[in-house]
């Protein structure tokens, strides 16, 4: 019956052609595997493009006492010390051999005065750490990986979507999807699987995330039957843009306060000296997403509801080569000119700490046969994530995925698929055309995004999340009565009602774990338990579908060795 | 609140029409806004691609009043208003679906290109001052706008000889990368045909990048093609030097 669909065959399969992605495939290939890429999206123009002010790597070049002490230590207390604390030493000790692994495959990153590669400062980086290239290393890192892997030789499908993990006794098998092009159909079987398809952040209202981000990963990985992790975790950047309403959302690139931009409210006061006078502006995330939202809340915002971010006291030269896209973004879209006054920004939904639950050393999933990394992966970033430290994540791990998941693959024969698993998919894919009535489901998606946006947001208490698990039921009722106009070929809409249904997967899980954790901890803010809390500090909260219910449960995180314990001590 | 009308082309390879849609126009908005509105609104299957919404991409281009633009990065009040505001997929490219056209010929392009070769025994060291001309060639976002207005693409469809503008850029990125040994010379005279082109500078005049693509890429190529081709004593000074380098 598979002969009716499109069908391919590989060892790696891997969904995603972000960062993380392309380092797997390129390290799977180097291992022989016969390796898939799939994505959205066309190659190159996955989330990593974005990507602005740098990646984060102790190499010493600019500050020389960093080491991987220092940046294990400030990633574990900027993720308020529920990180996967052998993930954070990995990711701490090989990220300088990644970065220079993308120099020898011809990136161009900014120098230093002797020749090397140039670091800057970032919020909770003891030492000047994130490699750069002026406000743009993402697309220069998505381009080097993407050019490495297209000279390798894998197989890329591009605008082609997953819409479910296919297992047989509970190991991977492959997956189906469909050409967004066309709307056909299409089989991957695959020994193995690797998952890196990013975060979640469509499902909110003001955003910087693109389309693309609608928590397909997370939810197909939990339909599939392997753990989520810390899934209450939701990053919210504190700069984002605010004005004109069209652009609300768009990020403002921390590497502004980096290069040494003010924060001010309406009076003109540095805000920042009343909640970090420490660290200031280049404070975690958190802590300046909180200040910059307690300022508005409390009648100290700036014209149109957020905070004043200023760098026009630095040279306009300077700002122009060190932020270009910044200075091009605003003067375009906002009729600001950067250099010479100020910006407006205000916290937008960002990142997604949580997500599937893996393996330090392998990536491996709890689903035999899947590896997840990147933004889709969960673990490194404990409570809140540091600037500049997602990208050198999708290369420590992308790398470590594609390693493992190519060795898993050598291993065990090319396995069956279950054929009643696609047509159970390919029926509810197409049901939406087959209504002879029903909403749009672009409706039922702006409804979702004003409810997560007002209930789980920055601040959360237990009656709103009680309410937005309400909501999220009646939406998810609607979203199963939507209806599609229009033919299967390139059709927003109808890939929406699909998208839509990995949202409403993730909201719970968001939701539920949010309204468990009783206490406020890095991204996760509790009004009714401002305070942190030392028996939740040792705890992850797990979410697995049992029975065909979201199951949540508690697991206490495992005690950091001696060694570790000694760095952490150390002051800095 | 403002109204425009955006007159989209609504269609694929069989064909199509213009078809008209009211939408609200609110202080900054783009076209690509406009064009969201009109799917979250009156027609959700309207084929179009968009991911960064800040430029960063490359995803959104489509021509907007015959213009070849991003659609993200065109403000609606940079428009008139009182006039329909007409969108319609890039020329150049065959139409898969409304805003949609099938780019794939590009990534066929590129892979014909050798990659970064790091010369034999290289210092990983490199001035900032190197760095800065192949900086500039790497900016590009691949909103493959330079190839859509490009003559010899758009009105002699030399697909096949020719490899555009966007890969002159990068080819260049290559050559004048410092440390690269690779060559990549007889490729553009031959494969990437950078003869056809006639610096008529339409390509850099639409790079939303403001990457001098015609200044200081194709002409600093064509003349490497010259100088390996044409110019014999050139050519051997040019030996000598690189085997002292
Ligand atoms: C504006 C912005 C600026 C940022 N700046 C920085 C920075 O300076 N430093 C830093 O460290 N981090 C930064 N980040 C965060 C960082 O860029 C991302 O976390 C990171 O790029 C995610 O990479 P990824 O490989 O996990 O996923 P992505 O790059 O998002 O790739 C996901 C891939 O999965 C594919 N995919 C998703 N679902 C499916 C499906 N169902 N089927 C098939 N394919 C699918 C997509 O098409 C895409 O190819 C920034 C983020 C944003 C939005
Ligand atoms: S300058 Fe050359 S490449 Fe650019 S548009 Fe003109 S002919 Fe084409
Ligand atoms: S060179 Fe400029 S116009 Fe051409 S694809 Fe790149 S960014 Fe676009
Ligand atoms: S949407 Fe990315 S460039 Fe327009």
């Amino acid at each position: 019956m598979t002969d009716r669909f499109e069908t391919h065959e590989h060892d790696v399969l891997i969904i995603g052609a972000g960062g993380a992605g392309l380092r797997a495939a390129i390290e799977a290939m180097a291992q022989g595997a016969r390796v898939g890429v799939v994505c959205k999206s066309l190659l190159g123009k996955a989330h990593t493009v974005m990507a602005e002010g740098g990646i984060a790597a102790a190499m010493a070049n600019v500050d020389t006492a960093d080491d991987w002490r220092t940046h294990f230590r400030d990633t574990m207390r900027g993720g308020k010390f529920l990180n996967n604390w052998r993930m954070a030493q990995l990711h701490a000790q090989e990220s300088p051999e990644r970065v220079k692994e993308l120099e020898h495959w011809g990136a161009l990153f900014d120098r230093t005065q002797d020749g090397n590669i140039l670091q800057r400062a970032f919020g909770g980086h003891t030492y000047k750490r994130l490699c750069h290239v002026g406000d743009r290393t993402g697309l220069e890192m998505i381009r080097t990986l993407q050019d490495r892997g297209v000279q390798m030789g894998f197989d890329v499908f591009m605008e082609c979507t997953i819409l479910r993990l296919l297992t047989v006794g509970g190991r991977i098998a492959g997956a189906f999807g469909y050409w967004r092009e066309t709307g056909r159909f299409v089989v991957f079987k695959a020994k193995s699987v690797v998952m890196a398809t990013g975060g979640i952040g469509k499902a909110w209202k003001v955003t910087s995330n693109s389309w693309e981000y609608t928590g397909d990963g997370e939810a197909l990985a939990y339909e599939a039957g392997a753990d989520l992790l810390d899934m209450e975790f939701v990053q919210f950047h504190p700069t984002g843009m605010i004005w004109p309403p069209g652009v609300a959302g768009i990020l403002v690139t921390e590497a502004v306060r980096g290069e040494g931009g003010i924060l001010t409210n309406k009076s003109g006061e540095r805000f920042m000296q009343r909640y970090d006078s420490k660290r200031m502006e280049l404070s975690t995330r958190d802590e300046v997403a909180r200040a910059i939202y307690t300022e508005v809340k409390e009648g100290r915002g700036s014209e149109h509801g957020g905070a004043y971010l200023d760098i026009s006291h630095k040279p306009a030269d300077y700002v122009k080569k060190k932020l270009p896209s910044m200075y091009h973004q605003f003067k375009d879209l906002a009729d600001v000119d950067i250099t010479a006054g100020p910006m407006e920004v205000g916290p937008t939904c960002h990142y997604m700490m949580g997500g599937i639950r893996v393996d330090a050393e392998t990536a491996r999933s709890t689903l035999p046969g899947l590896y997840a990394c990147g933004e889709a992966a969960a673990g490194l970033h404990g409570a809140n994530r540091l600037g500049g430290n997602s990208l050198s994540d999708l290369l420590v791990f992308g790398r470590r995925a594609g390693l493992a998941a190519a060795e898993y693959a050598k291993g065990i024969a090319q396995p069956s698929v279950d054929t009643a698993q696609i047509e159970e998919s390919e029926r509810g894919m197409l049901a939406p055309f087959e209504r002879a009535e029903g909403e749009s489901p672009y409706a039922v998606h702006r409804d979702l995004q004003e409810a997560m946006q007002d209930l789980v947001g920055i601040f959360r208490v237990e009656e709103d999340l009680k309410k937005a698990l309400v909501e999220l039921q009646k939406l998810r009722a609607r979203a199963n009565r939507v209806k599609v106009e229009g033919s299967r070929m390139f059709n927003p809409g109808w890939h929406m009602a699909r998208d839509l249904q990995h949202m409403l997967t993730v909201a719970q899980a968001v939701t539920i774990s949010a309204l468990a954790r009783k206490e406020s901890r890095g991204a996760h803010s509790r009004i009714d338990f401002p305070k942190n809390d030392d028996t939740w500090g040792k705890q992850n909260n797990l979410i697995r579908k049992e029975r065909g219910e979201m199951v949540l449960r508690q697991e206490s995180t495992r005690d950091l060795p001696d060694d570790l314990q000694q760095i952490l001590a150390e002051e800095k | 609140m403002a109204e425009a009308t955006l007159r989209i082309f609504r269609g694929d390879q069989g064909g199509g029409t213009m078809k008209d849609y009211r939408v609200p126009v609110a202080p900054g908005m783009v076209v690509l806004d406009a064009l969201h509105h009109v799917q979250g609104h009156q027609a959700p299957d309207l084929g179009l691609r968009w991911n960064c919404k800040a430029g960063k991409c490359g995803s959104c281009s489509a021509e907007v009043n015959g213009r070849p633009r991003l659609t993200c990065k065109t403000r609606m009040d940079s428009l008139d208003l009182t006039q329909p505001v007409e969108v319609r997929p890039m020329k150049s490219f065959p139409v898969i679906k409304d805003l949609a056209t099938d780019v794939s010929w590009n990534y066929q392009v590129n892979k014909k290109i050798p990659p970064f070769q790091p010369r034999e025994g290289v210092e990983w060291k490199m001035q900032q001052h190197d760095v800065d001309r192949v900086q500039e060639f790497r900016k590009c976002i691949e909103c493959f706008l330079c190839q859509n207005v490009c003559h010899v693409l758009r009105d002699h469809d030399k697909k096949a000889e020719f490899g555009g503008p966007r890969f002159f850029v990068r080819v260049a990125g290559l050559e004048m990368h410092p440390l690269d040994g690779a060559d990549r010379i007889p490729l553009l005279k031959d494969a990437l045909g950078i003869g056809y082109c006639n610096i008529t500078k339409c390509c850099t005049e639409v790079c939303p990048e403001e990457i001098h693509i015609t200044d200081n890429a194709i002409i600093p190529l064509k003349e490497r093609v010259v100088d390996e081709y044409y110019d014999p004593v050139l050519k051997i000074v040019k030996k000598i030097f690189s085997a002292g380098r």
